[in-house]
């Protein structure tokens, strides 16, 4: 198990390096990147240098943050809620991300600076965040799950009122295209606006591996095993607070991008066995070579009109989901 | 050694035990017996350390229970639920090393532990060791449950009805390996309804009614009176007979 446990994160690892490097070195633009690079850390502002330090890097880098903390959280939610259907966005702070950058949006903030955006959209999921934590006080997986679409049904109608209001139809299209997910046209900016979110969140979901393993028993023998599942340092404030921190900043800067965090856990549990803290490094290697598969997939079928990664990611996941729950069913259900 | 004194246990209006006081001796199988309701349940809870009385103070091997760090506490006091959770397809090997998480043990380390070899061989489990879990029947679940408590290797095992979903073989063979855990010189509290098994196998019994441990005595002091009293039913001891001597012949 330890042997396979290595190869697979390995092989996940190996994809990575292979599909940033596409995604550093492919593109319209043809050119030298050892130029380009040595420009752009000169800091030279070169044609070359701008495509490849402030579009291709920046795109690559949080395909890899994205997509990793995408597949992180669900493969924690899934751990912990011991529900094969839990997913990032059933917390309600991915859509208290989208609204906070619709509003911003709406209001027209969004035009006063290239921070403005994802920073409503930060702010959204840290409300959201906060809203969660008061609503499940000191209940357990069952209140956090019921909370979770609580808020994910409000902030989504708050969403849609939004966009009801919405003077103009091309303000209203470009939210609609944001809300799909994209890592077109990010920036560095961006990158470190995503970065703490992503390595705090990280960390506080990898503290809690060894408790999902002892969730696998339920929550009372978890307990007697040692483990503090309530309370402020209790494992369940660790996921709640390692998502949200992840997944909220990540949508503020993508948009929201779907099935990522549902389909990656699935994929990988039958290679890295279904003990949870086993799952969780392969979720973010394996969450992370999904979007920058993607991202290529979106690049490779750009013509006139780029199309939105989070349709991709959905267009993948969807069609494998459907093969899991075939097998699922044969299996006899989990 | 776990003793409990003047335990109560209020939760919103209900009161689920009024005061509970109990010695559970080393190298003891105590049964704690009593109607619905009684608090059984309840009491075990809170020498599990999973429901925090009213008042009251629990005592394991000399330490409070409260005064206990989680980790401390889990590596003192093993605990069995009533209900059995569904299993993830897991190996059962897997699981039953699950009960090393206590001591910090990666988690290859952790299975070829020898305490994990040791429960699954005691639970009958060898030769299952590789199977899926959520492949298993529910006696083979119910042993591994417990399989999963012994290799804590913990001196006090609390099991809620550790026999209450098995077959009569199996669950002569579990209250047979309880006795031999007890003669180990643990502590051995088991939530039990069936009275011929608790009789039989338990050196000590608790008897409950109403959140308050009316009488601990041993099993030969269960008298027709004493079930009346407690269980509001009228008994007729039957010394031998069909039910219980054709079950202590069955092999182990």
């Amino acid at each position: 198990m330890k042997t396979r446990g290595w190869i697979l994160n390995g092989g996940l690892v190996a994809c990575i390096i292979a599909l940033s490097a596409v995604s550093l070195l492919w593109g319209e633009h043809a050119f030298s990147f050892t130029q380009a690079l040595r420009e752009w850390l000169a800091g030279q502002h070169t044609a070359e240098a701008v495509i490849l330090g402030e579009l291709r890097l920046p795109r690559m880098l949080l395909a890899i943050m994205v997509g990793g903390s995408l597949g992180l959280s669900g493969a924690v939610l899934q751990g912990y809620l011991r529900n094969p259907l839990a997913d990032p966005g059933l917390l309600g702070v991915s859509g208290g991300a989208a609204l906070g950058a619709v509003c911003v949006f709406y209001t027209g903030l969004a035009q006063l600076g290239l921070a403005i955006l994802p920073l409503g959209g930060l702010a959204g999921a840290l409300v959201a965040a906060a809203l969660l934590v008061m609503l499940v006080g000191r209940g357990g997986a069952l209140v956090l799950l019921l909370a979770g679409a609580a808020l994910s049904s409000f902030t989504a109608a708050l969403t849609a009122m939004v966009l009801n209001l919405v003077p103009s139809p091309y303000a209203s299209f470009e939210i609609m295209r944001w809300l799909m997910g994209s890592l077109t046209d990010r920036t560095m900016l961006d990158v470190l606006l995503v970065l703490p979110g992503v390595v705090l969140g990280t960390l506080l979901m990898a503290s809690s591996a060894r408790a999902l393993d002892a969730l696998t028993m339920g929550e009372d023998v978890a307990t007697t095993l040692g483990f503090q599942l309530k309370g402020i340092t209790g494992v369940q404030m660790r996921i709640v607070m390692g998502t949200s921190l992840a997944v909220g900043s990540c949508v503020a800067v993508s948009g929201a991008i779907g099935f990522v965090g549902l389909v990656v856990p699935h994929l990988l549990r039958g290679l890295a066995g279904h003990r949870p803290s086993r799952l969780l490094l392969p979720a973010f290697l394996g969450g992370a070579t999904l979007l920058l598969g993607a991202d290529v997939v979106v690049r490779l079928a750009a013509t006139h009109k780029e199309l939105q990664i989070g349709v991709v990611t959905a267009l993948i996941g969807a069609p494998v989901f459907f093969h899991r729950v075939i097998q699922f069913r044969k299996r006899g259900g989990f | 050694m776990l003793t409990v004194t003047a335990l109560s246990c209020q939760i919103g209006q209900n009161t689920l035990l009024r005061s509970a006081s109990a010695t559970f001796p080393a190298g003891c199988v105590t049964g704690l017996i009593g109607p619905n309701g009684a608090g059984k349940s309840t009491l075990l809870r809170i020498m599990a350390g999973l429901t925090v009385p009213t008042t009251g103070t629990v005592l394991v091997q000399g330490h409070t229970l409260a005064a206990l760090t989680p980790m401390e506490r889990a590596r003192l006091l093993a605990y069995m639920p009533q209900d059995i959770p569904p299993f993830p397809p897991m190996p059962v090997r897997e699981i039953a090393s699950l009960g090393r998480l206590p001591y910090g043990e990666g988690a290859s380390q952790a299975e070829h532990h020898p305490a994990v070899g040791r429960a699954l061989a005691l639970t009958g489990l060898q030769a299952l060791a590789g199977r899926a879990a959520d492949q298993l029947s529910g006696g083979e679940r119910a042993r591994l449950m417990l399989a999963r408590a012994l290799s804590t290797e913990t001196p006090v095992l609390l099991a809620d009805e550790a026999v209450a979903a098995l077959d009569p073989a199996h669950a002569l063979s579990v209250m047979h390996l309880l006795r031999a855990l007890a003669a180990e010189g643990r502590c051995i509290v088991l939530v039990i309804h069936d009275l011929l098994l608790a009789t039989r196998f338990c050196d000590q019994l608790v008897l409950m009614k109403d959140g308050e441990t009316v009488k601990s005595l041993p099993p030969s002091g269960l008298t027709e009176d004493i079930l009346q009293s407690v269980y509001g039913v009228t008994t007729r001891r039957i010394e031998q007979g069909w039910v219980p001597w054709d079950l202590a012949k069955a092999p182990r």
